[in-house]
């Protein structure tokens, strides 16, 4: 499991380049035009361009680019399951000739390049090896002119027993599930809740899910705030945007009488745009919010990091909030009411448009929490994180039942199992993914309400 | 002066593109999605890839050039089914939910690294192992030819004032097009948009000479057959919606009730349009792989909301809009990258950032566009109204 990250870490290039500020257009004749120009670069850029601005540590790394005809990479990342290796030589052997060596930079990587095609044997040189660590051998890779082969040498430290048994790994997965759905229904609640109200789907809520990540990464480790007041104000500034969105964006919108269909197409082009603007300001790099090796504790055959069991804790806490406040509380009752029926929960003396922005409010703090965790727990976060989560975030919420908040939740922990479950049940790893989207269509075909969905027509 | 015609080469290099071409073609079929039917389809990049793949993977493996374009095809037919068969008889935000996950899992697939040996993973096929076949069936031979031997060059010794009064001409047909395309009805619409379009091209050419190889990639070869197949692609979509069948899936956009209490299939109906839009977005793919690398990652999500950008600014629901959307969409992202390449200081936004900031353009111009003009530039507004 890849539950420890090595202090020497991913590369963490940032700021450095100068960022540029978009200010608002002239249309100030329609008072929201420049509102909604103006969201987007006032409040969602120029906050994380200016968090942005001071520079984290930089690390280049080895590039080789395969000319066609001429010649070819072969390259790699070394590590273990604790982290990335650097300083470690490589040989690359051909089969007739000198070898080649070639040194692994400070991510792990290493590259060569090859001016003959066939076949390459790579073998580590276990003398620079760290103590402790032992290869599992050589590999034999094909070369082939204008291409890059990726050669994969596995090293274990000696300590480390491969052989756990099934249900070990069975139970540990569980727990990375458990630990991914919990994510999950952060955001997925609050989508649904938005669907529910409004009749949105909401295509930009994984880029808020990405932005909380940002922002963390801005606060926590560009600006090096402490992580649990930075994630105090990533909430709050994730949930002020939510604000904002509805007061500048969708009310004007809905009070237009926009369709549902164009409101559908508005979110995209949002998702796009903010996508975009990630990567413009922080770049292309994964980017992590705290640098420090996070420590790992065992519990019985679960091995997590620290921060995993916090993550998990505070979002069975604050999912618990949200649910008591749902059954409990007067503005719980109203937002269920909205979602049930709109002109009926208006009719009888409830402000609609304020609990739908008290909606958004609640769903783009909720979407930034778990950003922000998502970016604790696992590795980092990139600007396109958003498009894997998005397709989790819409099987959770259509297993559930789009609209409710409780089958958002139950989807999230069933998606965030099957995706963390599937390869341990013999599932090829890059395809856990799809395993989510074919129990959607599978449900879809028998049950298309969703789990908790009434039984309407939904044609 | 000298920046100014090179943005301008710039712009029309990608204005004849093949893969502009393609584009076009995969944004006709689009058009029969959302445009005609209403279906959300948020995967078209899926059906291009599916065709790419299935194409260029049978060439790879030594099918004739006939049996690999089939197969693409058949690939984008299957995936159109198993997309429609648990969606289309619920709310239409199900196919948008299922088609945007299916279009990325696709993507995942054809990059894992288990399926090297057929799609290359993430590096993808590159177009020199199955362009071959389509290459040889060139009639043009070898060689290279300047499309406008008679150019801005000849006329007054190429001064400024040729370009500028060109540049006046070419926008004055632009606008005759659009005049045309919203005015004029049928045959006459369709006679001076086909003219002022053919004027339009030749005055654009006279001002920026394009020189290309006749048979090599991006060669004259795969432009005019990619701007042939959008020309028929297009003929065959006014065939189609003005058919009886045309017809029914307007209905169905307007009212599915309506048309299901009439006795039609609606079901079915959509389906058929499902899936024809897709083998358009099959061949759109294949043309849009040909001069270029089959790579999963260039067909993701971006690729589909540039088709849906295209559409809404051409105009969804009319015959003419996606190709003349594609076409001003592709100039328009070529000529903000070239004009801020050239006029913004580095300082201010590198090169790199120039194409990410070009994206965000892109989107916010999809979010501005169905706000303020959901029918584009030539299509109807009445006919947009429409809710999923």
């Amino acid at each position: 499991m890849k539950s420890r990250i090595h202090g020497s870490g991913l590369p963490l290039r940032g700021g450095g380049r100068p960022v540029r500020k978009r200010t608002p257009g002239s249309a100030d004749t329609r008072r929201w035009v420049g509102g909604l120009v103006g969201l987007i670069a006032t409040l969602l850029l120029a906050p994380l361009a200016l968090i942005m601005s001071a520079s984290p540590a930089g690390a280049v790394d080895v590039l080789c680019a395969p000319k066609p005809g001429e010649s070819a990479c072969i390259s790699g990342t070394l590590r273990t399951e604790t982290g990335v290796l650097p300083n470690v030589t490589i040989k690359v052997t051909p089969e007739t000739g000198a070898p080649l060596t070639a040194t692994t930079s400070e991510t792990g990587k290493w590259s060569v390049e090859v001016t003959q095609e066939g076949s390459y044997t790579v073998t580590i040189d276990e003398a620079t090896l760290p103590k402790d660590l032992v290869t599992t051998g050589e590999v034999v890779v094909k070369a082939q002119f204008g291409k890059t082969s990726p050669a994969l040498i596995e090293i274990r430290t000696q300590s480390y027993d491969a052989s756990t048994s099934k249900v070990d790994e069975l139970i540990q997965s569980a727990a990375s599930g458990l630990r991914l759905g919990l994510l999950l229904a952060l955001a997925s609640v609050g989508l649904s809740l938005i669907y529910g109200t409004t009749g949105l789907s909401n295509f930009a809520h994984a880029e808020l899910v990405t932005l909380g990540g940002m922002v963390g990464y801005g606060l926590i480790n560009v600006q090096g705030i402490n992580i649990w007041l930075g994630g105090l104000l990533v909430v709050v500034i994730c949930g002020a945007g939510g604000w904002v969105q509805d007061r500048l964006m969708w009310q004007p919108l809905r009070r237009r009488g926009l369709g549902l269909t164009q409101l559908m197409i508005v979110t995209i082009g949002l998702s796009l745009a903010l996508q975009y603007s990630f990567q413009y300001i922080v770049g292309a790099q994964t980017v992590r919010v705290l640098i420090d090796n996070p420590t790992v504790h065992k519990i019985g055959p679960i091995t997590l990091t620290n921060q995993s069991y916090v993550a998990m804790a505070i979002s069975v806490v604050v999912l618990a909030g949200v649910g008591y406040a749902l059954l409990r509380t007067r503005v719980g009752r109203a937002t269920r009411a909205v979602s049930d029926n709109p002109a009926l929960a208006a009719a009888s003396g409830i402000d609609v448009d304020k609990v739908i922005r008290l909606v958004w409010t609640v769903a783009a703090a909720l979407a930034g929490l778990s950003g922000l965790l998502y970016a604790l727990v696992t590795n980092g976060i990139k600007w396109d994180s958003g498009l894997q989560i998005l397709l989790l975030l819409f099987a959770a919420v259509t297993l559930g039942g789009l609209g409710t908040a409780f089958g958002a939740l139950i989807g999230s922990l069933i998606i965030g199992l099957v995706v963390e479950l599937a390869p341990v049940l013999g599932m090829p790893g890059d395809f856990k993914y799809a395993t989510a989207l074919l129990i959607l269509i599978l449900l879809l075909l028998v049950r298309p309400q969703g789990l908790l969905g009434k039984p309407q027509r939904v044609g | 002066m000298d920046t100014i015609q090179s943005i301008l080469n710039a712009m029309l290099r990608e204005a004849v593109s093949p893969q502009t071409a393609a584009v076009a073609i995969a944004v006709i079929g689009l058009n029969i999605h959302f445009g005609f039917t209403g279906l959300l389809n948020m995967g078209q990049s899926a059906f291009m890839l599916l065709g790419a793949y299935g194409f260029a993977i049978s060439i790879t493996h030594g099918l004739p050039l006939v049996v690999a374009i089939l197969i693409g095809l058949a690939a984008a037919f299957v995936f159109a089914l198993v997309l429609g068969m648990p969606t289309l008889k619920l709310r239409g935000d199900y196919l948008a939910i299922v088609t945007i996950s299916a279009a990325e899992i696709i993507r995942y697939v054809g990059r894992s690294a288990k399926l090297t040996d057929f799609t290359g993973a993430a590096q993808g096929i590159p177009g020199s192992q199955y362009r071959d076949p389509f290459t040889k069936l060139s009639p043009f031979g070898n060689g290279s030819t300047q499309l406008m031997p008679f150019n801005y060059h000849d006329v007054a010794g190429g001064a400024a004032w040729v370009t500028i009064l060109g540049l006046v001409l070419v926008a004055a047909c632009v606008t005759g097009i659009v005049a045309a395309g919203r005015r004029l009805e049928g045959l006459t619409r369709n006679v001076a948009v086909v003219g002022l379009s053919v004027l339009g091209v030749v005055l654009a050419l006279f001002l920026a000479p394009v020189t290309n190889q006749n048979t090599g990639v991006r060669g004259w070869w795969f432009t005019g057959v990619a701007w042939v197949l959008v020309g028929l692609s297009t003929y065959a979509v006014y065939k189609l919606v003005t058919s009886p069948w045309g017809r029914t899936l307007k209905g169905i956009r307007e009212d599915e009730d309506a048309i299901r209490s009439l006795g039609k299939n609606v079901f079915a109906i959509k389906m058929q349009a499902l899936v024809i839009g897709g083998l358009f977005g099959a061949v759109g793919g294949i043309m849009y792989v040909l001069p270029a690398t089959v790579q999963p990652d260039s067909m993701g999500r971006s690729l589909t909301f540039f088709c849906y950008t295209a559409l809404l600014l051409g105009g969804a629901a009319s015959i003419f809009g996606p190709v003349l959307g594609s076409l001003l969409f592709f100039v328009a992202r070529a000529f903000i990258i070239a004009a801020t390449n050239a006029y913004v200081p580095d300082s201010v936004m590198s090169t790199q950032q120039t194409s990410q900031f070009a994206f965000i353009v892109v989107g916010v111009a999809l979010m501005l566009l169905v706000i303020f003009r959901p029918q584009g530039i030539l299509g109807n507004k009445r006919e947009l109204r429409f809710n999923v």
